[in-house]
């Protein structure tokens, strides 16, 4: 646990004295902060007119709340792959696995210090947006229990994202291919569920249930299923299970 | 008790050659047991394992038939050294002889097809965390993580090699004393020149204090002075530590070195120290007098085992240099030669090869 703990150490050292974490964390403030000023303004806009003849289905969680829990995941889609790119990739193109393997530390401790060093700094990233639901408490709307479920939602998703993205970067030394794989692999994963729409019964209810944004719609509406959050944690796992199998592997075969 | 036990554990060594050795002393043993007596047998018994135990104490490294192969490609053929506490080991090599490879297996990144290594008693594949603890390695490339400063990079690996709280400021202070590296301690690594981050590089392999240090090619595009320096640095750790240095400029092994390990084509093909290898017995030169060179070459040509024979006047002298298998001594036999024909010797003495003639020699023998 130490080692994990020191690798952990290292790595938000390591992303915060490079330009990585600034960039990402600027475009992500920059886009979720657009949605949530166009939520709010659309939403005060149509609260005119809207409450008139809509009734209770007018309301900021379904107008405010949701659409921008559900605009932050797609950025997420968008940015975690660039977060966890370098995370491996880095590594070995620089040839510090070898050293690395020289050390006494558990491969596992490795994975595990370098997941947690991305999820924290992913975890910094929505503490910052903690500031959507002050200013909408500001404004006299207090929905805490649908922004936490929500948050909850966001963090497993994220998590499963970056644990894929880990997987990704231990089978190649190019950033950009582990990036754009990353991005295109979870996007499948994403739209998987479109199935659904097409094929029969069986397929379709495995591609739904597959599918990472599936379980994310419930956390928006502020419903915490087990269900839900033991899929994630299982993507999670499975995740860094490859990971792991795939450096020793690739140790085994004097690839790394 | 004890002597059965050390015995018993010597027994379950996986290293063949000891194997072999224990079993040997236990036949010796059992036979003794008869016409000793009891007690005088146990005496014994005990008497020979601490021999064994002692002698397993002092070996730091053993590679016993260690075979690797990348796809089709057979880097190392059935490689098998040891190497004993405390000795500085050049592993000499042309390139892509294998000297990296065994290097890379010795330090856990990746396991061989075939065969077994031990570092400290502890074998390599069950259990390496205990390897590695004792290790310290700089690789050919030298992977420094170049965000971080020199400090920050030290107290990084210090902690991942195990090293804690009070201890670990005082190693860092003391490997960055060690290694010159004080007047940067706060500087980025990317920012250092070449020769300093070779020294980030050798004092990360040794903030562990390790047993072992395992260094590839550690002076390679370093200036002369840098050179001398990193040379120092590893003498000046010959006492505490066991060294193995992969290299393949000659004078170093030279200087630093008290064996060498040469390999080509993924075998070992010499094994001792620099001293002995120079020292071929292979080549006499001899000064003499006598009548003419036609002669000289009728009488020792006959000599059955010289290879080649080289004369040169010089005045009324005649210089021979003879060239036979390093195998058998032929000195006296050329001498009794000499003495025969009644011709005057002035001067006999064996010639001392550089290394960089016996590397050749081997390399190009092995290739033939």
């Amino acid at each position: 646990m130490r080692n994990v703990w020191v690798i952990l150490k290292k790595e938000f050292y390591t992303y915060f004295s490079s330009p990585i974490v600034y960039t990402i964390l600027f475009i992500f403030l920059l886009l979720s902060g657009y949605f949530f000023y166009s939520n709010v303004a659309y939403y005060s806009l149509m609260s005119f007119q809207a409450s008139q003849w809509m009734g209770a289905n007018f309301n900021p969680i379904t107008w405010v709340i949701q659409p921008l829990f559900g605009n932050m995941s797609v950025v997420l889609l968008l940015l975690l792959p660039l977060l966890t790119m370098r995370v491996f990739s880095e590594e070995k193109k620089q040839g510090s696995m070898e050293l690395i393997c020289s050390y006494p530390i558990r491969n596992l401790d490795l994975i595990l210090g370098k997941f947690l060093g991305c999820v924290g700094v992913y975890t910094l990233m929505l503490g910052c947006t903690l500031v959507y639901p002050l200013i909408l408490w500001w404004l006299g709307v207090g929905e805490w229990g649908v922004f936490f479920s929500g948050y909850l939602g966001l963090l497993l998703l994220g998590s499963s994202f970056i644990a894929f993205g880990v997987f990704v970067s231990t089978l190649t030394e190019n950033q950009v291919v582990a990036a754009a794989l990353t991005f295109g692999l979870l996007l499948l994963f994403w739209i998987i569920n479109w199935v659904g729409y097409i094929a029969d019964s069986p397929l379709s209810k495995i591609c739904e249930n597959i599918s990472l944004i599936s379980h994310f719609q419930h956390f928006t509406k502020g419903i915490i299923d087990t269900t839900d959050i033991v899929f994630y944690l299982t993507f999670i796992i499975f995740g860094l299970f490859l990971s792991l199998r795939s450096l020793e592997t690739q140790r085994l075969r004097g690839l790394l | 008790m004890v002597c059965v036990m050390a015995l018993k554990w010597n027994f379950f060594s996986t290293n063949l050659s000891y194997l072999d050795l224990n079993f040997s002393f236990f036949v010796i043993l059992k036979k003794k047991e008869n016409c000793l007596g009891q007690e005088k047998w146990r005496a014994l018994l005990f008497a020979e394992s601490i021999y064994i135990l002692s002698k397993l104490e002092g070996t730091m490294i053993e590679v016993f038939g260690v075979s690797k192969s990348f796809g089709k490609r057979q880097v190392l053929k059935d490689i098998s050294f040891t190497i004993q506490k405390g000795q500085i080991v050049g592993f000499l090599g042309p390139n892509g002889a294998g000297k990296t490879t065994t290097m890379r297996i010795l330090t856990g990144f990746f396991p061989p097809d075939k065969g077994t290594i031990k570092v400290a008693g502890h074998d390599m594949f069950t259990n390496p965390i205990e390897v590695k603890k004792r290790l310290g390695y700089l690789p050919e490339h030298n992977p420094l993580y170049l965000e971080m400063t020199v400090e920050g990079y030290l107290r990084f690996v210090a902690r991942i090699k195990g090293v804690n709280g009070k201890r670990e400021t005082q190693r860092i202070q003391e490997v960055m004393a060690s290694c010159g590296l004080e007047g940067v301690r706060n500087r980025l690594i990317k920012r250092l020149s070449k020769g300093y981050k070779q020294r980030v590089g050798l004092a990360q392999a040794l903030v562990n204090d390790p047993e072992i240090l395992i260094l590839d090619e550690p002076t390679v595009g370093l200036d002369p002075k840098q050179i001398t320096e990193i040379r120092q640095l590893i003498k000046n750790l010959a006492a505490q530590k066991t060294v193995i240095l992969s290299t393949h400029i000659l004078p170093e092994v030279n200087m630093v070195c008290n064996r060498v390990i040469i390999i080509n084509k993924g075998e070992v093909v010499a094994e001792d120290t620099p001293e002995n290898l120079t020292s071929q017995k292979g080549q006499v030169e001899i000064l003499l007098k006598a009548p003419s060179k036609a002669e000289i070459k009728r009488g020792l040509e006959s000599i059955s085992g010289v290879k080649d024979l080289k004369i040169s006047q010089e005045g009324e002298f005649y210089r021979l240099l003879i060239s036979f298998s390093p195998h058998d001594d032929l000195r006296p036999v050329l001498v009794e030669e000499v003495v025969k024909h009644g011709w005057k010797l002035y001067e006999i003495s064996s010639r001392r090869l550089s290394l960089e003639e016996v590397f050749v020699q081997l390399v190009t023998e092995e290739a033939s």
